[in-house]
């Protein structure tokens, strides 16, 4: 296999007593969608977490295409090219599409308008979010200056599917993109899943659904206990056999494959 | 009509008639609301139009004269300046309880470090902005990065600031002649601009900026884009990659030194340096904001909405006087308009769901 664009190494954290991941290890490679999952309580939202910057682990560590990197912040991973769509999407209600897009990194005017006056630049954002969407094929539903709370549940993320994929440049997490939604939307947001990909674009896929899991993941990261159980490939498995590793009632011939890693 | 199909006879039926008249109706009231939920300074718009032309109407020229409306702008004047800071705050989802002390004590700084001090005036301006900023920056600190909630903050700092200014200043005014003889610049913006019978106090025209400056700011800014992100939803905000403790903590800074501004216009409109003046600068502010129709929940509104809602209480207040009412109906409208604004706000909010 070619190299890993993120891996992750024996990472540890701790909330008091309580250890949410146990020496996890992690390895994402070019171009596939990676699904994680894991029973409730597994370590997954913790793990995902400390990809995005949204929290610090107390041991271990990250490499981001062979360089070791060490967010502080969820904007310290948006500057190194990791882009996440949060389940809660992370969008502004009351503010536009366009100013959801460019939230947090606004585009200012040239010139003196821009400098002094610290103007944005609406139209160029204007166009750029209307070119992205556009891309994605989600432009038949909207007014690029329409407030966020006037659209669906699906349109909602969309926005953020196409805000993750207009700024990742390496890779983009996506948290329970399907949740919230129902059947239509889900496959309306699995297939912009597939097209993200299309474009190069790896992905994490959180999911605790199993029918999406298994309609778009390359590759299957189970989470059990704090760490990696084993990587499944979907074709090989069942979904009766993968629940059955998830909750511990099985266990998978790779786990040996993965204690042989974790040995290391 | 004699071979009229049967589908013809169905659009006849009356009962469709009724059905398709009830969806229009819908249809109405819906687009309205849409109306509404964009531009939220429509509502106080038309009731501030439609109550001058009550007023207009019932008292004629007395009310209709540019010197009575000009009036009305000068009263609210004060009122207006707090109530812009006041709105910066509101649209973060919060509420300062201490504007108005921060407005009196900054003002007793400038009066009396030029007078006790013997700075020169226009120092001790400077030193008054600061104050009223450092106040709101002790605002900003224990609500942006304490995390306490910013009622009980600034009800906190109202009672600090207040007590504050009146152990400092000793209980003691500074006389309006005092003032126009050794430091006329305190009273800058008590100066007026006469056109026919119009007159614009500088304290007016500087309302007046400050509402364009910023609601320049808060629509074609980062910062006033950010600012809204914040009241509608902190932690979306955040992850969206808002610095969310910085924008609060300038926003009560920035609200202090507004709030330090009209410490210095409030000399101007009264002529002395009082502790006791301005001691409704808080409630009045929150009126003119929530008449305005800017949310308390945050996120929504604007700037343009709080002038609309401070003038709408100028109007009231003028007007009823002009007619000769016992003041108490001024305060009893006004509570009706403030309940009537935030069931619209409520309505408007629904336009979403």
């Amino acid at each position: 296999m070619t190299q890993p664009i993120l891996t992750a190494r024996n990472l540890v954290k701790r909330y008091g007593r309580v250890t949410a991941l146990d020496h996890a290890n992690f390895d994402l490679y070019s171009g596939e969608i990676l699904a994680v999952i894991g029973d409730n309580g597994a370590g997954k939202s913790t793990l995902i977490k400390a990809m995005s910057g949204a929290l610090q682990v107390d041991e271990g560590e990250m490499h981001l295409r062979g360089e070791q990197i060490n967010f502080r912040s969820p904007n310290d991973a948006r500057n190194a090219g990791i882009e996440t769509v949060y389940q809660t999407l992370a969008l502004s209600p009351a503010l536009s599409i366009a100013d959801n897009m460019f939230l947090g990194r606004e585009l200012r005017k040239p010139g003196f308008a821009g400098k002094v006056l610290r103007q944005l630049d609406r139209k160029k954002m204007e166009r750029l979010s209307r070119e992205k969407l556009t891309e994605l094929g989600l432009m038949t539903i909207q007014n690029i200056s329409q407030v966020v709370e006037t659209l669906s549940g699906g349109q909602r993320q969309g926005i953020a599917v196409a805000r993750a994929a207009a700024f990742g440049s390496q890779l983009i997490i996506m948290d329970e993109p399907t949740a919230a939604l129902g059947v239509k939307e889900s496959n309306r947001v699995l297939d912009l899943i597939r097209d993200v990909k299309a474009r190069g674009m790896p992905i994490v896929l959180i999911s605790h659904n199993m029918p999406h899991v298994f309609e778009v993941a390359d590759r299957i990261h189970i989470h059990r206990l704090g760490r990696r159980l084993c990587t499944i490939n979907p074709k090989d498995y069942s979904m009766s056999d993968v629940v059955a590793f998830m909750t511990g009632a099985t266990v998978p011939p790779e786990a040996e494959l993965e204690a042989a890693v974790a040995a290391e | 009509m004699a071979n009229a199909t049967p589908a013809d006879s169905a659009l006849q039926n009356p009962a469709d008639e009724v059905v398709s008249f009830d969806d229009e109706r819908r249809g109405i009231l819906r687009s309205i609301q849409n109306v509404l939920h964009k531009t939220p300074s429509m509502v106080p718009l038309i009731v501030l139009v439609l109550s001058i032309i009550v007023f207009g109407i019932v008292l004629g020229g007395k009310f209709f004269s540019p010197f009575a409306l000009t009036l009305i702008l000068q009263q609210v004047a004060i009122v207006g300046i707090v109530g812009a800071a006041q709105s910066l705050v509101i649209l973060t989802a919060g509420i300062d309880l201490s504007v108005g002390a921060i407005m009196v004590l900054s003002s007793v700084v400038m009066g009396q470090f030029t007078f006790r001090y013997g700075w020169p005036p226009e120092m001790a301006v400077v030193a008054g902005l600061a104050c009223g900023t450092l106040c709101g920056g002790v605002n900003g600190v224990l609500i942006a990065y304490m995390r306490l909630p910013p009622f009980i903050v600034t009800l906190g700092m109202w009672q600090i600031i207040l007590a504050t200014n009146f152990l400092y200043s000793e209980n003691e005014t500074i006389r309006n002649q005092d003032i126009q003889d050794h430091a006329p610049i305190l009273q800058f913006f008590g100066e007026k601009i006469t056109v026919g019978g119009a007159v614009f106090t500088y304290g007016v025209i500087a309302f007046v900026l400050l509402v364009i400056i910023l609601t320049y700011v808060l629509n074609n800014t980062a910062w006033g884009r950010h600012v809204y992100a914040v009241g509608d939803d902190p932690e979306a905000a955040e992850l969206s990659g808002v610095r969310v403790k910085r924008i609060l903590l300038s926003v009560y800074m920035l609200t202090g030194l507004i709030c330090a501004l009209a410490g210095w216009a409030l000399i101007g409109r009264i002529g002395s340096v009082s502790p006791t003046a301005g001691q409704f600068a808080n409630i009045e502010s929150i009126t003119a904001v929530v008449i305005g129709g800017i949310s308390l929940f945050g996120g929504r509104g604007s700037i343009l909405g709080m002038f609309f809602g401070a003038l709408i209480v100028g109007v009231f207040s003028l007007g009823l006087r002009l007619i000769g009412t016992n003041p108490q109906w001024t305060f009893l409208l006004i509570g009706v308009l403030i309940i009537g604004a935030v069931a619209i706000d409520q309505w408007i909010r629904k336009a979403s769901a």
